[in-house]
């Protein structure tokens, strides 16, 4: 219970941190992208329309929330050690890995909420944008029969809205979290934040690699033991971040089945813990 | 420090190894539902540019086509029809789970550039003009084709298809043979199968096939039962000479509509 309250403590401290550094104004380039998409958008089909404003936003709020969880983690290490606050804390009997827990903990609420409200603000967006193109299909076919307006009104409301984006958006936050929870591994023995950042974004784009490299190695047709050595470094090392890439087929609209969804789901609660255990192991081994 | 280190980096590894499993299983369970069926080539590489390719290799194929999309379409102001196909060409591939992407870039092929082949003034040669536009309908048709065979799951690229060849192409049989398809998808409109019906009435020598086609969707009851399916029926049982007991409207089990 007390380490629940410290926990809480620590988290709710982060949280608070971060947004006194001004992280949310990324939020007014994220609205100013979708709003100012859809106004440039206008000239074209609404079918093109609803594509283009779900392929922008969606990209966006992964990039937003992948760049949030990368600096806003690779920062506090270094910042808490130069602010000499770390010591006040672990000078009481909290265990280095709660006030790691508690730190993640907090960025994972600041990952949170950015993503709720990108996907709210995408969202309002995306229903006015529709409540406009059927109100102006209603008034074209004032005259057409009751089929003919159902099948129009229908093909208006299958481009817009899915059920599917859903767990599209919650993929995009497993995926920061679990970015969150990686750069905090290397952030337990990285000695300064612009080497985290470096190494995160580094491991963010080879992670893309990883599902490549794991089925060649997997396949074993290359003949040279060092290109297989290689690609089994990767596909072991590296986290499969190409398996958290969903939004950009259920945009297409591609159905996501329950079981994919849940088996994402639990590759990103493992790594996350993983790299989490990780973290703590290191730094409660590292000399303050 | 350095041990831990070690330690760490030694756990990482094994639990590496141990979710090798889980992440076949989610490669699996993807293909299954059609995810993830972009093919990362050379061809591709060539097309964006290496820091395309990169971007669309980090996750972000669907702004990357929606970028190039919009490019597509200035491009279509200009009236660079060459160009569009070149970015369509990209596109698709990019997304070829994106119905709409295949639809618009057929549909600007066969029918845009298609007509705007014929009203070329700077072409002189009629033969020449036609030859661009049958080869810019032939592109319309090579996108939806390779649509198809993209989403063999969703009816929508099947209906383009027997559009297209009924309007463009002028060829009703493959127009039958796609609306037919369309119409086997449980999600598909109710219209798709009556298109089918009247354009394989249009096929030499599947008039038989047609009409018992448009007769099996009278009976499905009123829904079917429109002026131009009726109409037809009527011809068709003129012209394959069906015995006036068999006729529609002659049996009490199917009246004839009132319906305009």
């Amino acid at each position: 219970m007390k380490a629940l309250r410290i926990l809480i403590a620590i988290g709710r401290n982060t949280f608070t941190e971060l947004v006194r550094q001004r992280v949310f104004f990324f939020l007014l380039i994220f609205a100013l992208l979708v709003i100012g998409n859809s106004a440039f958008m206008a000239r074209l089909s609404f079918q093109e329309q609803f594509q283009m404003l779900k392929d922008i936003s969606l990209g966006a709020m992964s990039v937003f929330s992948s760049m949030l969880a990368i600096l806003a983690t690779a920062g506090f290490l270094p910042k808490d050690m130069e602010d000499r606050t770390i010591y006040t804390i672990l000078a009481k009997p909290v265990p280095r890995w709660l006030y790691l827990l508690g730190k993640l903990t907090g960025i994972f609420s600041l990952l949170a909420v950015a993503v709720l409200l990108m996907a709210a603000l995408f969202l309002g967006v995306l229903w006015m944008q529709e409540s406009s193109v059927l109100a102006e299909t209603r008034a074209h076919l004032q005259n057409a029969s009751a089929e003919e307006l159902a099948m129009a009104l229908k093909e208006v409301t299958d481009s817009t809205f899915q059920a599917n984006l859903i767990p599209g958006i919650i993929v995009i936050f497993l995926k920061a979290a679990l970015l969150a929870s990686l750069t905090l591994f290397i952030s337990s023995f990285a000695t300064s934040s612009i080497f985290t950042i470096l190494m995160a974004a580094a491991v963010y784009f080879i992670g893309h690699l990883q599902s490549t490299a794991r089925d060649y190695w997997l396949a074993g047709v290359d003949p040279e033991w060092w290109m297989r050595l290689l690609a089994a470094a990767v596909a072991l090392v590296f986290p499969d971040l190409q398996a958290f890439n969903l939004t950009d087929d259920i945009i297409a609209g591609t159905a996501v089945p329950m079981t994919l969804f849940v088996e994402t789901a639990l590759l990103g609660l493992l790594y996350t813990t993983v790299y989490f255990t990780l973290a703590a192991f290191v730094f409660s081994g590292r000399e303050l | 420090m350095k041990r831990r280190l070690v330690v760490a980096f030694g756990v990482l590894v094994v639990s590496g190894a141990a979710l090798i499993p889980l992440q076949l299983l989610i490669g699996r369970s993807a293909s299954e539902a059609h995810f993830r069926t972009t093919s990362f080539d050379i061809g591709l590489r060539e097309r964006i540019g290496q820091t395309g390719f990169l971007a669309a290799l980090s996750g972000f194929r669907s702004p990357l086509a929606a970028i190039l999309w919009i490019e597509a379409h200035t491009a279509w102001e200009n009236t660079e029809w060459g160009r569009m196909a070149g970015i369509f060409e990209t596109v698709t591939t990019l997304q070829p789970r994106s119905l709409m992407y295949w639809d618009m870039a057929s549909w600007h092929m066969a029918w845009n550039a298609a007509i705007a082949a014929m009203q070329n003034e700077e072409q002189r040669s009629e033969v020449l003009r036609l030859k661009a536009r049958r080869e810019y309908e032939e592109m319309g048709r090579y996108f939806l084709e390779r649509g198809i065979a993209n989403n063999p799951d969703r009816y929508q690229l099947y209906l383009q298809m027997g559009m297209l060849q009924r309007d463009r192409l002028e060829n009703h049989c493959a127009a039958a043979d796609a609306f037919l398809k369309a119409s086997e998808f449980p999600d598909a409109p109710p219209y798709a199968a009556r298109f089918a019906g009247y354009e394989m009435a249009k096929c030499p020598g599947r008039e038989r096939e047609a009409y018992l086609h448009l007769r099996r969707l009278y009976e499905r009851g009123e829904s079917q039962r429109l002026p131009s399916l009726i109409n037809l029926l009527g011809e068709m049982e003129n012209k394959l000479d069906i015995p006036r007991a068999e006729r529609i409207g002659s049996s009490p089990s199917t009246p004839e509509t009132g319906q305009n």
